[in-house]
């Protein structure tokens, strides 16, 4: 199916958060902390606002009214205390952007700096067991003897695999405009990837009950976790909105972005892994740290995939966070499972080789019956057969094991494999359904931050209600609508998918109108693991002389129940492969330790794929029937793509070159060194 | 400072900042924010236009220099109601996801299709060379897509290209 907003989008026509037409507009500029720890002795604003066109100045000197319910990151002005360099600590509202931007500029704002410490280490002594990690799992878990299980294996690997901070960087900057009513009634066009969500949390950061808040956010330029929550340049264009007594519009540059609007944390993660002579893994461990700030605790749950792939008698995971000061790191696409899978599957890779075995038979081999962790039975799991079609479709089976053995003129080529996951969830969503003029319109909160959720929701109403695609309407990406979760987790089109099932065949039953909400069903599924599976297969060329790595083809084939929209879904999986060719090859932001933030935080220095790193690629699917999910059987798509693509990458590399890089990303200089 | 330009074939005769860029003079002067401001900075592509029949970063260009050109925004590729054939490759082969990147890679596509001459992937520096993937893929690459649609995009300035 063709997209349905495609058109408006190819026109130049879909409006996103910073586009929409405003009367009176004032543009807002913030003034970011300059120190990484410390507090604001003194901000002098006469000249900013001597400076043509400049409405007014908000700074912590004069903390504006906000509600101590805030989020800390969102609570701006607040406190003169700086918890990380870049954070908001003044903006300027003035008639236009340039005469904003150049007023924020002559803010002067004295620091009383005090030593910071920004750098995650495996020996911090500040690390600590957070009482859980993200989204509500379990710290660390523990089951029979890793020890005991590593004394009577085989083979063993044992390695330290780091994965750097790295920024999700959606193409469209995040953004608002804000508008108060005479009556205090507070609407914000947003970029946003769940405006039920942000509509509560902006409420609540104001001290306003939700329904005075409207949050809109129809076009999404991509958000990848970072717009999942609403970020500080929400809050601030309320704020603006409020002192200037117009409408103001806070559209952050892509410098900001890499201060306040999340990034991955950096992962330091030990394996430890033992097997058997057949390769039957017999213990398995899996230790992380990470990072988050002094004002927010986010642990990311990046050893959870290690409690679902392989069978093993004694399995432990667990987690370990330091406060930093640092920016609050946050969800950037798949949270946990992407750089755990870097760790895991690197490790699988390197016991393959200790064990002479071929990787996919490793894995093949110890594919589990039940979730190893918690013993729970699989709805459905399909790894093995994603395994098989891959290795069939790569053309694995004659595959040399003998690492640095081809060339193809200046290149080594080589050839790596990895599982995926990504787990199968829901979170309750409301969604109506009523005829109107002769067609069927559909009402949910849902957003449409470049999945095509629109086109799916689309097609899912149009099954429910067995009528023409055509005849349905969606509207969303408006909390004035019936509530949903958000985009977010791979959940979104299970989620509003069976709150659309079930409202379209209330209005079957009704004739007119049908309205769902799915709290209550959702308490009371029956218990199992619900996840998706795949595999990934790469082949690179190294170049010997200069390190630089080319992947030539790359290969994915999931297991992701049914396929709404094979159009879509293609471009989903193929999506997250590239953002993991991104991680595996070049993606890196660089913590500044002299400073405090980050050092390159900017597209010229970041370094995401561009078109020209892309050769083959490839995604294909498993029909997977699965009726423990919900009403489409479909598992969650949006993530599970990144999930393994840069093991995959590293082992080719390995096999390319001998040369086992286990700190992402590969560049040219640790191939070299 | 009075500038007279032409975009998407209307004349406009604005006062402006000498601080403002193209872009922003499009987006928040003229209401015509289908270009898209990525970065701000010439880095992503996302702010393409065509200057005078070339694709330029409107980002990089400043409204006062622009005294007489003329401009073409994603707006203005097609006549009214339709679509230009690479606005309709696109749609047919799925070549956008966000869309945000999606008006900079229309407008570069045609810039780089009326382009002449080698490219750094160009083996045979005689002679036109043929537009291939991979030359399609190296005049394409200061146009980041982060949803990672670049398959596709390949794919369907190919097939306009044919
Ligand atoms: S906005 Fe102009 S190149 Fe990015
Ligand atoms: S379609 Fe989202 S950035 Fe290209």
């Amino acid at each position: 199916m063709i997209r349905i907003e495609g058109r408006d989008k190819v026109t130049g026509r879909a409006t996103y958060a910073a586009e929409y037409p405003v009367k009176r507009l004032a543009y807002c500029y913030p003034v970011q902390a300059e120190i990484a720890h410390g507090r604001v002795a003194g901000i002098d604003t006469t000249t900013a606002l001597a400076m043509p066109g400049v409405l007014t100045v908000l700074s912590c000197m004069e903390p504006p009214e906000l509600s101590p319910e805030a989020d800390p990151e969102l609570a701006l002005f607040q406190r003169r205390e700086v918890a990380y360099r870049g954070q908001f600590v003044a903006a300027v509202v003035a008639d236009s952007y340039d005469n904003a931007r150049a007023a924020a500029g002559a803010v002067r704002v004295a620091y009383e700096p005090a030593s910071h410490d920004v750098r995650l280490r495996a020996d911090h002594p500040g690390l600590y067991k957070p009482e859980k990690v993200n989204p509500d799992l379990p710290t660390d878990t523990e089951k029979g003897q890793v020890a005991a299980g590593l004394a009577a294996a085989e083979v063993t690997v044992e390695a330290t695999y780091t994965t750097p901070a790295t920024h999700n960087n959606p193409m469209e900057p995040h953004a608002t405009v804000a508008l108060w009513s005479g009556a205090g009634d507070l609407t914000l066009f947003d970029a946003s990837q769940g405006v039920t969500y942000a509509r509560n949390i902006v409420a609540q950061a104001l001290g306003l009950r939700p329904e005075r808040v409207r949050v809109v956010s129809r076009h999404v330029g991509g958000g990848f976790g970072s717009k999942g929550t609403p970020r500080p340049n929400a809050v601030l264009a309320a704020l603006a909105a409020r002192a200037a007594g117009r409408p103001v519009k806070v559209a952050l540059t892509r410098h900001q972005m890499y201060d306040v609007t999340g990034y991955r944390t950096p992962t330091i993660q030990r394996i430890r892994l033992g097997a058997d002579a057949e390769g039957r893994i017999t213990a398995l461990e899996h230790e992380v740290a990470e990072q988050s700030s002094t004002l927010v605790e986010f642990a990311e749950q990046t050893a959870s995939p290690t409690r679902i792939m392989y069978a093993t008698p004694s399995l432990r995971t667990a987690h370990r966070l330091v406060r930093l000061d640092v920016a609050t790191p946050s969800w950037m696409r798949a949270p946990g499972e992407c750089p755990g899978m870097f760790a895991l599957e690197s490790a699988m890779d390197e016991l393959a080789v200790a064990a002479g075995l071929d990787p996919v038979e490793l894995r093949v081999r110890n594919d589990p019956d039940a979730e190893p962790a918690s013993g729970l039975p699989f709805s459905s799991r399909n790894l093995v057969a994603c395994l098989r079609e891959g290795a069939r479709r790569f053309g694995w089976q004659d595959r040399d094991p003998a690492p640095g053995a081809r060339r193809d003129g200046r290149r080594l080529v080589g050839t790596g494999v990895a599982s995926s996951t990504y787990p199968a969830r829901r979170l309750p969503s409301q969604a109506s359904a009523s005829i109107e003029n002769g067609g069927y319109v559909v009402r949910i909160a849902a957003a449409d931050i470049g999945t095509g959720a629109r086109t799916a929701l689309t097609r899912i109403a149009a099954t429910a209600l067995d009528v023409d695609p055509d005849l349905v309407r969606i509207e969303l990406g408006d909390s004035d609508l019936p509530h949903a979760s958000l985009a977010g987790g791979s959940m979104g089109t299970a989620s509003w998918g069976t709150a659309v099932t079930l409202a379209c065949q209330d209005l079957l039953r009704d004739g007119k109108h049908g309205f769902a909400d799915t709290t209550e069903i959702l308490r009371t599924l029956p218990n199992l693991a619900r996840h998706a599976f795949g595999a990934q297969f790469a082949e690179v060329r190294v170049d010997a002389d200069t390190g630089e790595v080319r992947i030539s083809r790359m290969l994915g084939v999931f297991a992701a129940g049914h396929i709404v929209d094979a159009t879509l879904a293609r471009s989903q999986f193929i999506g997250g492969m590239i953002m993991g060719i991104g991680m595996a090859l070049m993606e890196q932001t660089v913590t500044d330790l002299e400073f405090g933030g980050f050092t390159n935080r900017d597209l010229a220095q970041y370094h995401v794929p561009v078109n020209a790193d892309i050769e083959r690629i490839d995604a294909v699917w498993l029909d997977e029937e699965d009726d423990e999910l919900n009403p489409m059987g479909a598992k969650g798509i949006g993530e599970i793509g990144i999930v393994g693509t840069a093991a995959a990458v590293a082992n080719a590399v390995y096999h390319a070159t001998g040369r086992r890089i286990r700190d992402l990303p590969i560049t040219p200089a640790k191939l070299l060194l | 400072m009075e500038i007279t330009l032409e975009v998407n074939g209307v004349p406009h005769t604005v006062v402006v900042d000498p601080r403002i860029s193209l872009l922003d003079l499009l987006r928040e002067r003229l209401e015509l924010t289908g270009s898209k401001k990525g970065c701000d900075h010439g880095q992503c592509g996302a702010c393409t236009v065509l200057i005078d029949g070339r694709r330029a970063l409107s980002c990089l260009a400043l409204a006062v220099a622009q005294e007489g050109s003329e401009i073409t925004t994603v707006e203005g590729l097609a006549g009214d109601g339709q679509l230009h054939p690479l606005q309709a490759a696109f749609l047919e082969h799925d070549a956008l996801q966000c869309g945000y990147c999606t008006p900079g890679q229309l407008c570069s596509a045609v810039g780089m299709l009326a382009e002449r001459g080698p490219s750094a992937v160009t083996e045979e520096l005689t002679g036109e060379p043929e537009l291939t993937a991979a030359e399609i893929r190296e005049r394409m690459s200061g146009n980041l897509c982060r949803c990672g649609a670049y398959p596709n995009i390949v794919t369907a300035i190919a097939a306009v290209a044919r």
